[in-house]
């Protein structure tokens, strides 16, 4: 039942894709009532089906990579929709819809890999990791996208010509200010989690999990993260210089996230 | 029954005109309901703004002397600006209305005010019992009408005036103005009018800084705002979050340097420059530095000229809702005229009912509940029955000729009386 409910958030979430691809080409205007309702209900569906999932397995860490992927692209739509709660604007969307439609999609249609059998999965601080990256990963997309947006912005306002979508975008410190508070919000939440990976990693493995690909890509996403912070924190960088670090931090990121894969110490299947 | 509808606007007549003919808000109640009691006239209601005065009637014939309550009214001989004014009946009262209330007769089309106007109208008319069937029915289809224009279509969205699309572009900067800083670089009046958009809006401090410091203090003073002398200009300026330059200088005041500086001293927070001075008080070079934006006075037109064609262009579409919308309101209207008949049809069936009823329960002895239900479906039934093909006949028959003979047909057949149903209670249906 669980993956049911997952297809069905899948295709509303589809909606919010089109709605993103077409308002590029800046004729997204007729799906822009139903967007939200779309969306809010997917979000719906997901929760159900995330809590079934924790209810069959019957412990609350996600047990297979795909099941972490839903849980991300949950928390980023929690972010998406806490957005237009706050500054009633669904512009973040243009990029988060296709982001956490291919991150539901990857877990709704994909093979169930083998579950992660580890006697690690059971412990409490790999639960406070996990909640604790994964909030951090989706505050720092949000971030991105709207890093993105201002990019968008700035360039409408100066070209003094704005067309389709780039007319309907909020304010340029509006979207300056979703950037940063989820960058003030995620950090925390990314570097504690990143801490209470690292104990748990330095009693199970010693000193040398350190030089895991998995382990250096986090690490330099966090550096990435950190001057993000500083330079908006002490010269008011924006614009330009932060979407070009915004767009480095995403990458790393994505890099720290698809390590799973081939990473020896974050596995999670029995030593 | 007939809409008559006279009056002036700023298109028919002067303003010298309009200023005979205008009535004090205190005086259109006494005006509105003077309007209802004219001879030959059942429903009254009237319409003053600074753009126009307007009387509405509707009366049994179609030939109220609305000419006639001018005269009597303001006491004027209205002879002497006939040429001014406008007359019209029927239809093209209705379609007037509707626009004139989704504001396609405005000076500025699409401006907002004047739904409110109409809407103060019809409250007074209301009040003072001067709107009560058919002028009720047009006033709230109206209201209506107007609200779908300005659902459907974009006219009324865009700013019209330089000042209000330097407003519109702040506001794209910083989202709301509330507590941003206003510095004005000359004083102008320009520049004082744009200030005073933005205050309007929100904006909280003004500093002013002019050649001639008597003129900034002057000016600042009008505003409650700050003069600063000209010589502090660069140390001063990147306090505001926007800059309106308008002096005579000949040659640029803020180069791309000085942007530069700005932005390092904020700290990088945006910076919107409007330069409305010609020439230039600004560098273009200023607007290719990232966080500072800069429109001079051929941008802000630019911006001003699309939104008059995209306010034109939405005002075609407008129109045609208008045309669309008159049709379905006559079309409605004509269903109106045979509701009074269908209402006394009813009554005089009901009467019957009840009346055969009573005589008959005194035969058949005390009853049941069941029984007396029974007997009351019954006969319902019966006469629901019988009244089903004429009324539907009727209700067809409405917007066509033959609707009268059928109505009288009806009336004669039934021996119904003229005056049974006023048109009030009628619509219910």
């Amino acid at each position: 039942m669980s993956l049911l409910w997952l297809r069905v958030a899948l295709v509303l979430y589809g909606l919010g894709l089109l709605h993103a691809l077409l308002s590029l080409t800046g004729r997204g205007r007729f799906l822009s009532r139903i967007i939200l309702p779309a969306v809010g209900v997917g979000a719906v569906f997901h929760f159900v089906s995330l809590a079934e999932g924790v209810a069959e397995s019957g412990h609350l860490v996600p047990g297979t990579v795909h099941q972490s992927e839903s849980l991300l692209a949950f928390l980023v739509m929690v972010f998406f929709l806490g957005v237009y709660l706050f500054y009633q604007t669904t512009a973040p969307g243009i990029f988060i819809f296709p982001l956490a439609f291919l991150l539901t999609l990857t877990s709704a249609i994909g093979q169930q890999p083998p579950e992660f059998s580890s006697p690690l999965l059971r412990s409490g601080w790999i639960l406070l990791h996990i909640a604790l990256i994964f909030t951090g990963y989706a505050a720092l997309f949000l971030s991105f996208a709207a890093s993105l947006l201002y990019l968008l912005q700035e360039r409408s306002l100066k070209s003094k010509q704005p067309v389709g979508v780039l007319a309907r975008l909020p304010a340029l410190e509006v979207i300056d200010e979703i950037g940063y508070r989820s960058l003030l919000l995620g950090f925390p939440f990314m570097t504690l989690g990143l801490a209470a990976g690292s104990v748990i990693a330095g009693q199970q493995f010693g000193p040398g999990f350190f030089l895991d690909p998995k382990v250096l890509l986090s690490l330099l996403m966090w550096a990435v993260y950190m001057v993000l912070v500083y330079t908006r924190w002490s010269a008011g960088w924006r614009g330009r210089r932060a979407a070009f670090l915004s767009t480095v931090a995403f990458i790393v990121a994505v890099g720290a996230w698809a390590a799973n894969y081939f990473s020896e110490v974050h596995r999670f299947t029995a030593p | 029954m007939k809409f008559q509808l006279i009056g002036v606007n700023h298109r028919s007549a002067p303003v010298e005109v309009r200023e005979q003919l205008a009535i004090p808000e205190s005086r259109l109640p006494e005006a509105t309901r003077r309007l209802a009691q004219y001879p030959g006239i059942e429903e009254g209601l009237v319409l003053s703004t600074c753009n126009r005065v307007e009387l509405l009637a509707r009366s049994p014939n179609g030939h109220a002397d609305l000419r006639g309550y001018l005269r009597d009214f303001f006491l004027v001989d209205t002879n002497s600006f006939a040429s001014h004014l406008y007359e019209l009946e029927g239809k093209d009262v209705v379609r007037h209305v509707f626009r004139v209330a989704a504001s396609l007769d405005s000076m500025i089309v699409g401006e907002p005010q004047i739904l409110g106007q109409v809407k103060e109208a019809y409250s007074i008319a209301r009040n003072v019992g001067a709107v009560h069937s058919h002028l009720d029915a047009l006033m709230t289809r109206a209201f209506a009408v107007a609200k779908r224009v300005r659902n459907e279509t974009a006219v009324g969205t865009s700013s019209v005036s330089v000042a209000s699309a330097a407003v519109d572009l702040a506001k794209k900067i910083f989202g709301s103005l509330e507590g941003k800083r206003v510095y004005l670089v000359g004083a102008g009046k320009m520049s004082e009018l744009a200030a005073r958009h933005l205050i309007a809006h929100g904006a909280a401090t003004i500093f002013v800084s002019n050649r001639t410091h008597e003129r900034a203090v002057d000016l600042a003073s009008r505003f409650g705002g700050e003069a600063v002398l000209f010589e502090q200009l660069y140390e001063s300026v990147d306090r505001a979050d926007i800059v309106i330059t308008s002096t005579g200088a000949p040659h640029h005041i803020f180069r791309r340097e000085h942007g530069e500086q700005f932005l390092h001293r904020r700290k990088n927070r945006p910076m919107f420059f409007i330069d409305i001075a010609v020439p230039r008080d600004v560098d273009p070079e200023l607007n290719k530095l990232d966080g500072m934006f800069l429109y001079d006075i051929d941008d802000l037109q630019a911006m001003v000229h699309s939104n008059l064609d995209e306010r034109r262009h939405e005002a075609e579409r407008a129109e045609g809702i208008i045309e669309e919308e008159v049709k379905r309101f006559l079309a409605r209207l004509e269903t109106l005229k045979v509701v009074p008949t269908i209402v006394s049809l009813q009554e005089h069936l009901e009467t019957i009912r009840q009346a055969e009823v009573d005589r008959v329960r005194g035969r058949l002895g005390p009853m049941t509940r069941e029984q007396e239900e029974a007997v009351e479906a019954m006969t319902r039934g019966i006469i629901n029955k019988i009244l089903h093909t004429p009324v539907s006949t009727l209700k067809t028959a409405a917007s066509q000729p033959e609707a009268t003979t059928l109505i009288d047909v009806i009336r004669r057949l039934f021996n119904l009386r003229e005056d049974a149903a006023p048109g009030k209670r009628g619509r219910k249906d």
